[in-house]
């Protein structure tokens, strides 16, 4: 087994995660290895506990009062789950962008980028300012609503508000990014262009996207994860994943012979 | 299938959908009578007077009945500080935090508390308040009001709270935000208006209410100058002149009666204006 020595190019490091909901296991002791500044593409047939996974690496499953973890969790060397760590903590370094895009109804563009800083006790408005337009640029909406950053959040197309949302956790400056399915709701020009956004990000952020479009993996990703039924059944480059996989069950699986 | 067969049903559809439709008029029906009867029996004796001055012993005409107007406004103030943190807090914790059970056990005792006769509420705070303060007053009066809008707030906030869709909270948790503040910035602003609306219904409702105020606040045919002492409201003062032996006081119970549904009905067209915004608005 991999060690920590060994992996220090590592943002996220998985020991032995198991995830119950009551007596089922969601996801059963997984083992694997977040590149830092790199794209882990996690994908696998509905039910397979990719999106579960996923909410285990910033703690956001334990919102389900039935659910319980078991293994590590290391974030650059953090122990996430340690007694000792808030899940507030955690979820400050490791953000996540969601399926369905929810900008905060009640706030304009500007305060649903600044909502995590000011919510956290940020008042200097220089700051907010910068980071507003930091973020914006980063999450590639800037040159379409710097002339309207006051106007409603919800005003925006479909597209425009799940790029608003990752710049809403871009401004918090997480050390890893978590994406579940971001472009799921989304028409194809949308999700181009949110897959652009990805492969610029990735410069700077260790991004995670559990995605159902196996063509996105392939084009956004450098490694895959194919889950089924609970368990990591391959794990690798994903030029390797999609070419020549290990295993009988990723092979049907990305030339769609199943699931 | 005969042709006969399809007259009988046609004729059948078109006899219950005539039922029906006499049912919902006949929904409408006393609204209007209501209107109606107030307006013809009430409207003449509403002018300044009626809003400014005091009730003028029996035997002069004119008068009003501005000190029982003054003091339902101080009780539904009073009700409003009571009821409104305290229903409001409470839907709170029903919606966002509480295990099942003990939520359902709130929730049951909520409803029950909603089904409470208005006449047993004023025994209980008349009991609780009155007696031992040797004497009625509108803190009484207040509190017993505020009692009965708990209930009702606390279940029309947890009702609107649960609206909110469970992405927002997810989304606000994501960006490392505490459950507290997330719930306050976040979820009970998103679902403001709902909240607005449930307070202002329950102030509506509790507005009109008479038999609990018989043994709390009493009336008073003066200004209020101390909220340990007895205090006019609306309701009392309609109740107390419609039951009089003299005319003018008759027309002034209409008068008042008039003035009280105008207050119950401005409160209710306020809530549909807001609630008409949500629904643009919506997401």
């Amino acid at each position: 087994m991999a060690t920590t020595q060994n992996n220090s190019d590592a943002a996220l490091i998985v020991r032995n995660l198991s995830v119950f909901f009551g007596n089922r296991a969601a996801v059963k002791d997984v083992s694997l290895d977040v590149t830092a500044r790199a794209v882990t593409a996690i994908i696998g047939p509905s039910g397979c506990g990719k999106s579960t996974f996923l909410r285990a690496l910033n703690r956001m499953h334990e919102l389900n009062p039935e659910a319980r973890m078991e293994g590590e969790i290391k974030l650059f060397g953090d122990d996430i789950y340690s007694r000792n760590v808030e899940p507030v903590v955690v979820r400050r370094r490791i953000g996540m962008v969601f399926q369905k895009s929810n900008p905060f109804p009640t706030m304009s563009i500007t305060e649903n980028v600044t909502v995590g800083l000011r919510l956290n006790g940020v008042r200097e408005r220089k700051l907010l300012a910068e980071r507003t337009e930091q973020s914006l640029r980063m999450s590639a909406l800037w040159d379409e609503v710097k002339d309207r950053l006051h106007a409603p959040a919800i005003s925006l197309s479909g597209g425009q508000q799940q790029r608003l949302c990752i710049a809403r956790a871009l401004a918090v400056q997480p050390e890893v990014l978590l994406m579940d399915e971001p472009a799921s709701a989304l028409d194809p020009l949308a999700t181009s262009k949110i897959e652009e956004l990805i492969l610029q990000l990735k410069k700077d952020y260790t991004i995670v996207i559990v995605t159902h479009n196996m063509q996105q993996a392939a084009r956004v990703s450098d490694f895959t994860a194919f889950f089924y039924i609970g368990e990591l059944v391959e794990f690798d480059a994903t030029a390797k994943i999609f070419t020549s996989p290990s295993k009988k069950q990723t092979e049907d699986y990305v030339t769609g012979r199943f699931g | 299938m005969t042709a006969e067969n399809h007259n009988w049903r046609n004729f059948k559809n078109a006899f219950m959908q005539t039922l029906t439709f006499a049912c919902a008029i006949l929904v409408i029906m006393p609204l209007l009578l209501v209107f109606y009867h107030l307006i013809k029996e009430g409207f003449s004796s509403i002018n300044l007077a009626f809003f400014t001055q005091l009730p003028k012993p029996v035997g002069e005409v004119g008068g009003g009945m501005g000190n029982a107007i003054a003091g339902t406004f101080i009780l539904l103030a009073q009700a409003a500080v009571i009821g409104v943190p305290v229903g409001v807090l409470g839907g709170v914790f029903l919606s966002e935090y509480g295990g099942t059970k003990l939520n359902w056990w709130i929730r049951f005792a909520a409803d029950i508390l909603n089904g409470v006769p208005s006449i047993t509420w004023g025994i209980v705070v008349y009991a609780l308040m009155v007696v031992p303060m040797h004497g009625f007053s509108a803190l009484a009066g207040g509190v017993v009001l505020g009692m009965m809008m708990i209930p009702l707030v606390m279940r029309t906030t947890e009702e609107v709270l649960q609206l909110v869709p469970g992405g927002y909270r997810e989304a606000a948790f994501a960006l490392g935000i505490s459950k507290w503040k997330t719930i306050v910035q976040i979820v009970v602003r998103t679902a403001l208006k709902g909240i607005v609306t449930g307070v202002l219904l329950a102030l509506a409702r509790v507005a009109g209410e008479t038999a609990p105020l018989l043994f709390t606040a009493l009336g008073n045919r003066f200004w209020a100058h101390s909220l340990t002492e007895p205090i006019a409201a609306m309701p009392l003062q309609i109740f107390a002149y419609a039951i009089s032996p003299y005319d003018d006081w008759h027309r002034q119970a209409w008068a008042g009666a008039l003035v009280l549904l105008l207050l119950v009905l401005a409160i209710n067209v306020g809530v549909r204006f807001l609630t008409r915004d949500r629904f643009q608005h919506k997401v």
